[in-house]
Parts: C-alpha cells; structure tokens; sequence
C-alpha cells in the first residue's frame, strides 16, 4: 500500500492503495465516483472510459501509480450542472436504454469533440468504436455527437 | 369508458402505508425530483410537499400537488419505469411535469407480476396500471364533491385541477389529497376512452436520463454501504467440473483478504424455484475490503477440480450412443455439432401434423431442404451479475439487479430459512437483463455469502465469471423442407426442428395454418451446459431461419417474397388449416404491408441488395427490410425499414429506441457473436474473443413505423429482435449470390464460404 495524490475533477484527493490498483477501483471504491462503470476489466467495452490530461483513456488498464501527475476527469466532472453539449446532446436524443455504457460513450464523444469539432461520420464511427453498448443505442449515440458537433460551432 | 374493478381494498391500501418511508436501504432521494425537462435541455427542480398522501400502493399525492408514482417492475433498459407510470399519471390527469418516479420495492400485496420478461409488462400492467390511477382519480373527486357539496358528475379535471363549472371553483390534487386519503376505495371506476389520452401516445423522455449522463449511482453495482465487504466468486473452469479442493492460506494472508471459503448454492434437499438456475452450485468465495485486492487474490488461489460425475453421465451415454470414443462428459462445439445432425435430428417427435404431408412429400415434383444452425450465446450485460446483501439469522436486505424478485425471495426464503416477510429485495436499475437476470443465483449466493459472514457484503463477478458462468442460449439446429408439384405449387412443408438442451419450435405459429400439408416436429439433446432465456427465447433463432427457408422457398417457385408470405396469410385468414394458430394472420399481413410502403419494396434503392423478414411474437408482429452492401467481404448495413404493430404505443420515442435497440441487437448477434467450448471450456471469456456489435457496424438508418390500431398493448421489448436475422441473411444473398446457414454469418465471410448443403 501507499499513498498517492490524485487530481480529479479539479480537486486534490489522497488515497491509499497497491500501486498497480486501476483508476477505475480507485474512483469507485475508494471515492465513490461510481459514474466510471467497470464492463471488461481488459480495455476492450469503453465504459470505464476518463479523461487523462484531456485525452479518453480506459481507466481500468490505469494504475494508479502512473495517475498522479495528470488532470483527471470523470463523468461526475464533465460539467457542474450536467449542461455539458454532449450531455444535453444525450438528454435531447433520449439516447439510453439501459444507460449503463452511457458514462463511457459519453466521455468518448467530449474528447472526440474536443479535439475534432466537426468529425465526419467515419471520424465518429472511428473514435467511438472501442465503446460497446449492449442494447444497441448506437444510431442515436451518432445522431447526439452530431447534435453536439454542431452546438459547439454555433 | 370501461368500467373495471378496482380490486384494491382497504388492506392493500394500509399495507402501502408501509413503503410511504421509501423503504429500509433505498430512502427518499432528493435526487428523484430532478430530470430533465421534455426539451431535454433543462433541468427542472420540483419542490418537495411537507406532506404525502397515498391513494393506493402505486402512487402518493404531496400537499403542493406534486405525485409520486411507483414503478412496479424492473428496469432493464426497456424503459418500463417511463411507461408504466405514464399509464397511470394518463388515468390520474396529472400533468407529468409533475410527476415523480420512484422504484417500486417487491411488494406482492400491492403489485401483480413484478418481472421483467416476455415483453409482457405493460401488456399485463395495462389494466391494473390503469386502474391506480382511475381510483385515485376517483378519491379526489369524491373529496371535492363532498367538499362542495355538489355532485361528483358536475366536476372536471384537468392536469390535477378539479374545476367545477358551475360555481367557478377549483381545487388542486395536493390541497383535496389529505381529505381523499379518507375516502373509502371505490370498488368499481370508470377508465378512459383512448380517444381521451392526454399522455399515453406522447413521448415522454426517460425519467432516469440525467442520472445516467452525469454518473450518479444507479445501478447494483454502485452499491457502497458503511462496513460492506466485497465477494467474488471462483467456479470451475469447465462445464462437468466440480470443486476438490484448494490450498487457500496464502491468499487468506493477501492485503485486504478477508476470508476464502466454499458455498454450496442450491444443496440437493432444497426445493427449488424455476429460476434458481446456476451451472455451478458448489462455489469458492474469497472476501475482502477492496474490488481490485479480491481480483488479485482470485488470480493467486490455487484450486483442484474434480470432474462432476452427476453432470457427466448423460453426456457420456449419449456420445457413447452416437459412436464416439474417448468420452469424458467435458462437451465440445464440434460434437454438438455431429450430435444434433447425426442423433437429435433423426429422433424426433411429432408435434403437429396437418393433412397427408408424407404422402405429398412422396407425390412432390421437387423438393427443396435446407438446414440452419446457431451457436450458445451469452448474454453478456453490460453490467456483469452482482448483488448487494445484508442478511443475518434473522432477516436479510438485498439490493440490485435482479428481474425476478419474487421468485428471488422465495428462493432466499428456503436456502436461509427466513420468512418472506424478513426478507427485502429492491430493485437497481439494471445494466442489460436480456433474461439473464431471471436466474438470481447471484442474488442468493449474495445472501449465503452475506450471512456467513455477518457482513454486510456486495458480491461481483468479473466479465470472465459472467460471461464463462452459464444459462446461455442454446444451441439450435432446424431443417426445413419444402414440396413443390408439377407447377411449382408449395403442397407440403415439414420442420424439423431442435437443439441443446431445448427444441426452438413452435409448431402453431406461421406458416401452420395457411399449408394443407404440414409436419413439424421436435428433439432435444442433454448437456452440462446450463441454459437460459435470451431475448425472445426461441423465436430469436427460428423466426430467421424459418424466413430465410421462405426466402428461398419464394425464389425456387419464382415469386416476390413479400407477395408468397402475403398469400399464404391470406389462405390462413381466409381458411385457416387447424385450430391452434396462434397468430392473427390479418395483423401479420398488416405489418408486411406497411414495410413494403415504407421501404419503398416495388421501385427500390438497386445499388443496395434487400432482405424482407417478418414474425409473430411475444404478441406483437414485426416486419423488417434491410439494406446493405459488401465490400472487402465486410457487411455495411445502410438502412433498416421496421413496421411494427404492438397495439397501443404508451411511450413513442422511446418505443422507438426499443425497436432500433433491437434490430441492432439481432443483426449483431446474428453476424458476429457465438459461444463455443473444447473439453468443456468455454473458448470466450471476455469481449476480445467474444464479438458484440459495435458501433461501426450498426446501420446507418433505422426508419421505425408502428400501426396504429388502438388494440392495448402488446410487447415490444423481444419482438423487433428475431425477425431481423432473417431479413440480414435474405439480404446477404442478394449482396453476395451465396445463401447463410450457419450463425454468426461471418464465419461464412471473409474469404471462406462454405459451400451449401442440400
């Protein structure tokens, strides 16, 4: 066990854990930050998808040693009032079935946009591929990345 | 109107009184008054009532005129916690703005049938749905009548203001609620027209919506509770494998290791519900502080399996019987194979038997035979099994995702020998169902696990346990033949149809009844492979094979494929063979027609090869055509046409994502999943080796039509689901020239295409 100092969601947090402990257990069983859902555990589902520094990354392949010089963002961060474009993007499109990939789709599309403004269908399609959601929400996971692309450029 | 019995008595209205507290672990939550606006944009804020009065158990009326309405049934992704209390905010003319959700904990002296299965929940909570509302309707106007003195027809609502006309007064739900709570429970109301739905055929957005785009706990495994431990589970690596023996001390020394022990899940003497299913009842359980030092652990324990000689006998002799050397009972893909083709094929039963269909067979000019196949699946949640669990000597408190509560408890009731009344389930949202969830092992292990312990604990399978545990779909295996006489005339038709360890026939469904000639029969093979229901169960391999069959049959005879389905329901409407058809053949011409309109079938997109499908289940008739291309050997699936009849449709857009959820679901499955095993061993593990449908592969549209009938509801969640394999595979033949067999389709892609069996 040790000790290491985390950024999340603008805010300084200490935890003791194994240093090869995933981000992922770290904010869900140390911080309760439970909006980071664990699907695989093997970085292949996308619902434990962060941000690290900006950039989508699975968190469940994160140890948390390798965590702590890094600005890290999670769902619960994403916005203070749940406003984010891709989030009213998600509630206008009534994108979820069972919602539980939601998170990770979700933090996928805002780094897509954020990097990319206005992607392509092949750029979307390309960036959102590693996350798999199970009920099949895809056609309007694409139609809401389209709505935010283009509330961002108004 | 219809005037129905209430049914709600005195008592039920007094136990209700009892969920008034929000239950024993899941209170109130200031939460539960924020969603998201219709627009989706804003937020609203509702200011919570000093008081609440309970009408009846479904729903409780704050004196600001804010209501709370209990869903009854599990949430797994269908959106029932929407729908089903829009059918009672439509009876009680509320407005929905005003409307709180709450999940509804097990309560079977209020609510009838609390599971989530068979597409049936708004079908048979259609009526009692109503009724709550239409009573408590009922009390406020009573109240307000007695209040005025006036009589009870004199007196309107609207959006929960009780206007009356004559005196230009009015009253609002939340200030006649107190006085309503008094009044006796009317024994018979009268519900409303359908002309008069106000909310019922709107789209109302899902009421969980803005937890789940901001990450607030939700779902069973966000569960943390003060002392709880987590548990997880270490099962045997085959299927025909049982526990032996491990040496445990050094993983007992592991940081954050709280215990290892073995459970033994369902012992032999208990008696057992139909959902107490589980591969595995003899489990290795480690218990420790932390998710990540119990996965650790996992990894290091050293076990020793034994083979299950209980669940290898039948195996043996069966393999034996079909001539196989070295039998071990650890079953592989490839027997299952050459045991259904060779054994379960030719040993079946008569099911249904129409006309002479021997003596035409004989008589045929031509006949034409074809075999489909599909593999085990696993339904693969999103959200792998988990359950939280608090239970001692004397009572136990569970919480998570389960899609049979009350089966659950009384299967919790047996195993700890605890009264019903001492045990609590409430119900997460869950993260899939798919039928996975109707077999709670996991919630009663949870609960052996907890009062072991004394502990509260929360049990979690990783992806591996969940995906290597069991209760697949079954394999299945169907051949079709077809005679034709000289004029190329259908006289007879035959399916033989089974799998392991359940046949997928239905022997009265299309197209029994619209053929003189009919044969269906039926086999089933034995296996240590424990099964389960998948999304529409059995449907969900037959409806595509049996409409590729047409697909080819129509071909053979020269015939539009829609226009041969049509005029065989049209004999079957007109002159229906048998008695026992369970379709309705007018509704299932309906949908092909509306999908061959809105797909525009006669003057098609030609740069896009097409497939039709269409089926019949779970009450509902769906009718599908898809458009795609193949390049690279790649599918691309451009579009997909659906035309649905469910009846009523309570909740539009969202019905809406149910039916393309499900065309995804089915054309994912069909192409790309299988589960398959050597020597027992599931060969796919986790979402690497296992091929889910990704976003790159859905199609690009999906354009959904419903009928508009006015018939009540009928389900939605499983019917778009079956159909659409059919309509892939008659679709990847126009792209490709070469017929698909043999599921997920892409083993016949890329390259190799196995040649056709005749």
């Amino acid at each position: 066990m040790a000790e290491f100092s985390l950024r999340i969601n603008g805010k300084s947090h200490t935890v003791e854990a194994a240093p090869d402990t995933p981000l992922l257990w770290v904010l869900r069983d140390h911080l309760k930050l439970v909006g980071t859902k664990y699907g695989c555990g093997i970085a292949q589902c996308g619902a434990c998808t962060v941000h690290l520094d900006g950039t989508a990354i699975r968190s469940c392949q994160l140890p948390v040693s390798s965590a702590e010089d890094s600005e890290i963002t999670t769902i619960e961060g994403l916005s203070e009032n749940g406003d984010h474009p891709v989030q009213k993007a998600w509630l206008e499109h009534d994108v979820p079935q069972c919602g539980y990939c939601q998170a990770g789709q979700i933090m996928s599309a805002a780094a897509l946009l954020e990097r990319n403004p206005s992607p392509s269908d092949e750029e979307i399609e390309s960036a959102m591929n590693g996350n798999i959601c199970r009920c099949g929400t895809y056609t309007r996971i694409k139609a809401a990345i389209k709505t935010a692309s283009n509330s961002k450029i108004a | 109107m219809s005037k129905v019995r209430t049914g709600i008595g005195r008592r039920s209205f007094i136990k209700s009184v009892s969920i008034a507290g929000g239950g024993l672990m899941i209170g109130f939550n200031w939460m539960a008054c924020k969603r998201a606006a219709e627009d989706g944009s804003e937020e609203m804020v509702m200011e919570m009532p000093d008081e609440w009065f309970e009408l009846n158990g479904y729903l409780k009326i704050g004196d600001n005129g804010i209501v709370t309405i209990y869903s009854p049934n599990p949430e797994i992704g269908q959106n029932v916690k929407t729908s089903m209390p829009m059918i009672v905010a439509e009876e009680l003319d509320v407005d929905w703005d005003n409307v709180i959700v709450e999940q509804a904990p097990l309560n079977t002296d209020i609510f009838t049938r609390q599971l989530a299965g068979g597409s049936q929940s708004i079908r048979q909570g259609w009526e009692s749905l109503r009724t709550a509302g239409a009573t408590a309707r009922q009390m406020l106007l009573t109240a307000a009548a007695n209040e005025w003195e006036v009589p009870i027809s004199e007196l309107s609502v609207e959006k929960g203001m009780i206007n009356h006309k004559g005196s230009k007064r009015s009253i609002g739900y939340g200030e006649i609620a107190k006085a309503a709570a008094q009044i006796e429970v009317p024994e018979e109301v009268e519900l409303k027209n359908n002309d008069d739905f106000k909310i019922i055929g709107t789209s109302r957005k899902n009421v969980d919506a803005k937890k789940i785009v901001t990450g607030q706990p939700l779902y069973g495994l966000d569960t943390y509770k003060d002392g709880m431990l987590i548990a997880m589970v270490v099962q045997p690596p085959a299927f025909g494998m049982e526990f032996k023996s491990m040496d445990a001390e050094r993983v007992k020394e592991m940081p954050g290791i709280t215990d290892v022990f073995t459970i033994d899940t369902y012992p032999e003497d208990m008696e057992k519900e139909w959902s107490d299913v589980a591969a595995f009842s003899k489990l290795v359980v480690i218990v420790g502080e932390s998710t990540w030092q119990v996965m650790e652990a996992k990894k290091e324990l050293k076990v020793e399996w034994d083979l299950n000689p209980e669940l290898t006998k039948q195996v043996e002799i069966l393999e034996k019987s079909a001539g196989m050397d070295d039998v071990s009972g650890l079953e592989s893909t490839d027997i299952h194979t050459s045991l259904m083709a060779e054994i379960g094929s030719k040993n079946a039963e008569v099911v249904r038997r129409d006309g002479d269909p021997e003596k035409a067979f004989q008589n045929a000019s031509r006949v034409i035979e074809r075999t489909y196949t599909c593999p085990f699946l696993a339904h693969n949640c999103m959200e792998p099994m988990n359950f939280f669990a608090d239970a001692t000597d004397e009572k136990a408190e569970l919480y998570g995702p389960i899609q049979t509560p009350e089966f659950a408890e009384k299967s919790v009731n047996k195993r700890l020998g605890l009264e019903l009344e001492d045990i609590d389930i409430q119900m997460s949202r869950m993260g899939g169902g798919f039928g996975r969830r109707l077999y709670g092992h996991f919630l009663v292990e949870a609960a052996v696990i907890s009062q072991k312990m004394g502990k509260p604990i929360k049990l979690v399978y990783t992806r591996e346990d969940d995906m290597t545990n069991g209760v697949y779909r079954p394999a299945y295996h169907v051949t079709y033949r077809a005679a034709l006489d000289g004029n190329n005339k259908l006289t007879a038709f035959h399916v033989n149809a089974g799998g392991i360890p359940e046949s997928p026939l239905f022997a009265n469904r299309f197209p029994a009844g619209a053929i003189d000639n009919y044969l269906a029969e039926s086999w089933t093979l034995e296996s240590n492979i424990s099964v389960g229901a998948f999304r529409a169960p059995r449907s969900n391999f037959i409806a595509g094979a049996e409409q590729s069959f047409l697909d080819e049959l129509a071909e053979e005879m020269g015939q539009d494929p829609i226009q041969f389905r049509l005029d065989l329901l049209d004999r079957a409407k007109k002159d229906p063979v048998g008695e026992e058809n369970d379709y309705d053949a007018a509704r299932y011409a309906g949908v092909l027609e509306m999908v061959r309109d809105k797909a525009g079938w006669e003057n098609g997109n030609s740069s896009k090869a097409r497939g039709v499908s269409a089926y019949y289940c779970h009450n509902s008739y769906v009718a599908q055509i898809l458009d795609m291309t193949v390049e690279n050997n790649e599918p691309l699936i451009d579009k997909v046409t659906c035309a649905v009849d469910c009846g009523i449709v309570v909740n539009p857009d969202a019905a809406k994502n149910m039916v393309e959820g499900g065309t995804i679901d089915g054309i994912g499955h069909a192409l790309y999943s299988e589960m398959t095993f050597k020597e027992g061993i599931p060969q796919q593990s986790n979402f690497d080796k296992y091929r889910l449908i990704r976003h790159r592969e859905a199609p690009t549209t999906i354009d959904v039509h419903f009928v508009d009938n006015g018939i009540d509801p009928t389900g939605l969640g499983e019917p778009p689901f079956p159909p659409i394999m059919g309509a892939l595979a008659n679709a990847l033949y126009k792209a490709t020239g070469k017929r698909f067999y043999k599921q997920p389709f892409i083993s016949q892609m890329n390259g190799e295409t196995k040649e056709l069996k005749t």
